[in-house]
């Protein structure tokens, strides 16, 4: 996709950079960037949703900034600055999920400082923001977060309804239901990720194949 | 307060929380470096190395926020010292080892962006370990990390051999691999 096009068909553009991360450039199933959290923390459907949604916040805040200043910062020493954009969102992140929930806090761990490395938003400030102008960016960013968090949220809603037999902390089987345990241990977390991505394979290899 | 021995503290980084297959920190190096085994255990112990130093400057920095009470620049100080660490190792292999540099190339920089490293140095504040424990700490993850990546590069590498299906091929069979070691290693879990 050509990004130096005429300033005509705006809306469209932002449109589409908005789009891409849903599908077609979804960072976890196509980019396969951010692994550490998509295995770590989606054992329940809630700590998916708090992660996914400080990702989020993380990814646009730092677009925005990067965006921002993007003609100011010499090229030299533009991975570092990134870095520490980053890691000041992060921590605002950090202390905002501590005021609002302590108990996701306590379950999230360390995983919500580790944001500061995954490579997805460090990866959008230098591919995409860092050379588009700041409405784009946040297009661009808000897509990446949302296909980041409906990621995650597929794994966290298979892992914790297999696992415990709950959704988000209700129990949807009856009391018969045997849990299955290994879902919910890191082991699963891998089987469950390597089998979406089986079918994504399928699923795309059937569709090239019906198109030609 | 904790009163692990050392022994305990090393056995636990290294393989009842091996950092990669039951925490979940380091994938990325995990599914990129791991198809071939001599660039594998390159990268093991350049990690490690990494590990060693910064855990040795995240536990001073650490000494210092805490003095002047001001925990909020914890996150951004760490990400700073790692990103110097792999610096400073950077230069230090250049000048030394000239070919063990160029054998590492690319791999080099990318340690910055390994989540083990701040999870390390993490990890090792919340624990409230001592300098000493620190360090061994900083080994047995290092060494952990070394052990599942090489162990997954063995399997790649003999993966090349057979026929595989080609909806599975690629990342997909890597992490249904990486599903399988971390249930072996769930069998550590009896050591503690």
């Amino acid at each position: 996709m050509s990004k130096t096009g005429p300033v005509t068909l705006d809306q469209s553009k932002g449109m589409d950079e908005f789009l891409k991360g849903l599908w077609n450039e979804n960072p976890v199933f196509v980019q396969v960037l951010g692994m550490c959290p998509v295995l770590a923390v989606t054992n329940t459907v809630t700590n998916s949703l708090v992660m996914g949604v400080a990702t989020s916040f993380v990814l646009v805040m730092s677009a925005i900034i990067v965006s921002a200043t993007r003609n100011f910062i010499p090229k030299q020493v533009r991975i570092a600055t990134y870095i520490l954009f980053i890691a000041t969102f992060v921590t605002m992140a950090d202390y905002i999920i501590k005021a609002v929930s302590l108990s996701a806090h306590r379950s999230l761990g360390a995983f919500i400082s580790l944001i500061v490395v995954n490579c997805i938003i460090l990866g959008r400030a230098e591919a995409f923001s860092s050379r588009n102008k700041i409405s784009d960016s946040i297009m661009d960013a808000l897509g990446m977060g949302i296909g980041f968090t409906l990621a995650i949220l597929m794994l966290g809603i298979v892992r914790e309804t297999l696992g415990s037999g709950t959704f988000a902390g209700f129990p949807i089987f009856g009391s018969s239901f045997e849990p299955w345990v290994i879902m919910v241990l890191p082991g699963g977390a891998f089987f469950v990720l390597g089998f979406l991505l089986l079918a994504i394979n399928a699923f795309n290899k059937r569709n090239m194949s019906g198109g030609t | 307060m904790h009163t692990e021995s050392l022994g305990a503290i090393f056995v636990n980084a290294l393989l009842i929380n091996n950092f990669v297959l039951s925490a979940f920190l380091g994938i990325c190096p995990f599914l990129g470096v791991s198809n071939k085994l001599d660039t594998a255990s390159r990268m093991g112990m350049a990690v490690t190395f990494v590990m060693f130093v910064s855990s040795v400057c995240a536990f001073a920095v650490n000494e210092l926020l805490v003095w002047i009470n001001a925990p909020y620049l914890q996150l951004i100080s760490y990400i700073v010292i790692i990103a110097s660490a792999v610096q400073l190792v950077e230069m230090f292999i250049k000048k030394f080892s000239p070919a063990l540099f160029r054998a590492l190339g690319i791999f080099l920089p990318l340690i910055t962006t390994n989540c083990a490293i701040l999870g390390l140095a993490l990890f090792q504040t919340a624990k409230g370990y001592s300098f000493v424990e620190s360090l061994v700490y900083a080994i047995g993850a290092g060494a952990g990390f070394t052990l599942a990546i090489v162990l997954m590069a063995g399997i790649r590498e003999e993966l090349e051999l057979t026929t595989v299906p080609d909806v599975i091929k690629g990342t997909a069979i890597v992490l249904i691999i990486a599903g399988i070691l971390s249930m072996t290693f769930m069998g550590f879990a009896g050591l503690a």
